[in-house]
């Protein structure tokens, strides 16, 4: 299917030109950028960058660092939620709304919407309900349950579930528009079938359609870990890290230690881990998708 | 695949409505259940928002007192006022006025010329295809999903070295770079389930690489060109880590300013005004979705690298 064309050299070369700034810019942007911040990983670069090499010395800190410990748990913590959470609340909201439900499209639209909004949106928003002086808790004291407490937002130890329930809200509804998708290309005349031989409508759900949402799940998969990975803006404007370090997230972490913390080669180091993290879900994926494809 | 089962069990009716026009669940007790929990789930996605939409709109006190649940006893536009043009953000007492303004300017150039840039890239990968232009797709692709951390470090040299840092016109920069791959994702997608006969038939009638372009790929970009708009929009007005990294404080976008209102530690905290302030930063997106929410959801759903 190659090749529409042959001959003249101004049209074997003008695609090609068209194409060069994004190319270029792909390559000094993207990968002269991260073959730069993997070098600067091995300097001893503190405010500024510097070309000192110091080999694995950075990645070495950051190991011993209890923060990054702290970060790399909460990472850990909050993705295995976030994505549990989501593709769980998901796949229930798009197996209710598949049965032919009045006004799918309306409910739909409310599932997703906190999706078009800013991260820092959110984070204000559940920042203040949370808040047990003005928050939730308050209210529910102000209502006459007067020994109701939720303080997680304020405990070191649960605070960083309160990530994990402003991000579920915001993510949830795309999990379930995928899962939606998914289920609307499932073969009718199939499910007839199962049904015309009696299965329970739970058996056809098992055995049947979630099955055959399994590229569904793996594509909000893949959206969902890389999504926590970099999840910065959320975590900035909830907790802002805290209290204490009890939020921090590798993100967070690589941000304060390159540019306010002055210790660039350790800050280069973290984000080295976040991008090997990350590549190693994505290029697996990116991978099979283009050699179906072809 | 698993092969469907033979229809003699038919007789073995356990209950289930036969087959045809209406399908399972004609009880009434389970649909009414199904729709209670449905609006539940609505009354869940919706509760945020009644809460800064609400708090927005009362004094302060009504919320310190506890009230925050509660409808405005007191309706007033006070907040609203203070968080557009009065309150202080980081140095300035001048709303967010000026950063909602920063956005704008840094959101249309952005979307304009990443969305131009990829639909060019789109219609060459797919309709002028070379040797390895799959893996070349595959190499810009991946710029989809680098975490930006990554890059932050050399940006910022390369902000100050093009003498841009610190301004709207680097974020534009910024974010043509990063949007680029997504917008090349898009069209590449779409065009190449466009027939690629009716360029063939155009170029033998002689019509160049552009004339093919502007008369017969463009004209049949509409959806797929409000996707993307969309997506780069909602995205790039959106982005925090940026916006955080590279601007000053003349030139910051909206999310960082009303990160900056919120966060500031002096003085009485004004929670009507944070509310106020949440609503103005979203209500440019919202207004997108709602207006366009369907190609809202199908970049979401090309987002994910579906073809």
């Amino acid at each position: 299917m190659a090749q529409p064309m042959t001959g003249r050299s101004l049209r074997d070369w003008l695609p090609k030109l068209v194409l060069s700034p994004t190319v270029a810019m792909m390559a000094i942007f993207v990968y002269g950028f991260i073959f730069f911040t993997t070098y600067l990983s091995f300097t001893d670069s503190r405010m500024l960058p510097s070309y000192e090499w110091v080999g694995f010395d950075n990645y070495a800190t950051l190991f011993k660092l209890r923060t990054w410990d702290i970060a790399v748990n909460n990472l850990l913590i909050f993705g295995g939620l976030y994505i549990g959470i989501c593709c769980l609340l998901g796949l229930t909201l798009a197996i209710l709304l598949d049965q032919k439900i009045r006004a799918e499209g309306f409910i739909r639209t409310i599932y997703l919407y906190p999706m078009a909004l800013s991260f820092i949106v959110t984070g204000v928003a559940w920042k203040w309900f949370l808040d047990p002086g003005i928050g939730l808790e308050a209210v529910v004291q102000g209502w006459g349950w007067e020994s109701f407490e939720f303080d997680w937002i304020k405990d070191r130890d649960m605070a960083i579930y309160t990530v994990v329930i402003a991000a579920v809200w915001q993510t949830s509804g795309f999990v379930m528009a995928t899962f939606l998708a998914g289920l609307r290309g499932i073969d009718g005349e199939m499910l007839k079938a199962a049904e015309v031989d009696g299965a329970s409508t739970f058996a056809l759900y098992r055995r049947i359609v979630i099955p055959q949402l399994r590229p569904a799940f793996l594509s909000a998969f893949v959206v969902l870990a890389h999504m926590a990975i970099k999840s910065y803006d959320l975590v900035v404007a909830l907790t802002n890290g805290g209290p204490g370090t009890a939020t921090e997230v590798p993100a967070t972490f690589m941000y304060s230690y390159t540019f306010t913390r002055n210790q660039m080669g350790v800050g280069a180091a973290s984000a080295e881990i976040m991008l090997l993290t990350i590549a190693a879900v994505i290029i697996p994926y990116l991978w099979s998708e283009l050699r179906e494809k072809k | 695949m698993a092969t469907a089962p033979t229809s003699e069990a038919v007789t073995a009716g356990t209950g289930t409505p036969p087959p045809g026009g209406k399908t399972r669940a004609s009880v009434n007790i389970p649909r009414i259940v199904l729709y209670v929990i449905l609006g539940l789930f609505c009354i869940y996605y919706l509760l945020p928002l009644y809460v800064m939409l609400s708090n927005s709109l009362k004094p302060l006190n009504e919320i310190t007192s506890g009230g925050m649940m509660a409808l405005p006893s007191d309706w007033t536009l006070a907040a609203w006022r203070s968080a557009w043009s009065e309150a202080q953000v980081g140095v300035a007492a001048t709303g967010l006025k000026p950063y909602f303004a920063n956005s704008f300017f840094m959101v249309i150039p952005a979307v304009a010329i990443a969305t131009l840039l990829g639909a060019l890239n789109g219609y060459v990968l797919t309709k002028w295809r070379f040797r390895g232009d799959t893996i070349l797709f595959g190499l810009i692709l991946f710029g989809c999903f680098i975490p930006f951390q990554i890059v932050l470090i050399p940006m910022a040299r390369a902000l100050g070295f093009l003498n841009i840092s610190g301004t709207v016109s680097g974020l534009i920069f910024v974010h043509v770079i990063y949007g680029v791959s997504f917008s090349t994702l898009y069209f590449r997608n779409y065009y190449a389930a466009f027939p690629t006969e009716l360029v063939r038939a155009a170029q033998i009638d002689g019509a160049g690489f552009f004339t093919i372009f502007y008369r017969i790929l463009l004209p049949n970009s509409g959806p797929i060109a409000v996707v993307c708009v969309i997506w780069l929009f909602t995205n790039i007005w959106n982005d925090f880590l940026f916006g955080a990294s590279f601007s000053d404080f003349d030139s910051q976008p909206m999310t960082v300013a009303l990160n900056n209102l919120v966060q500031s530690s002096t003085g009485v905290k004004e929670y009507n005004v944070h509310f106020a302030g949440a609503i103005m930063a979203a209500l440019p997106t919202l207004f997108v979705y709602i207006v366009a929410g369907r190609f809202f959801v199908r970049g979401l759903m090309t987002g994910s690298v579906k073809g």
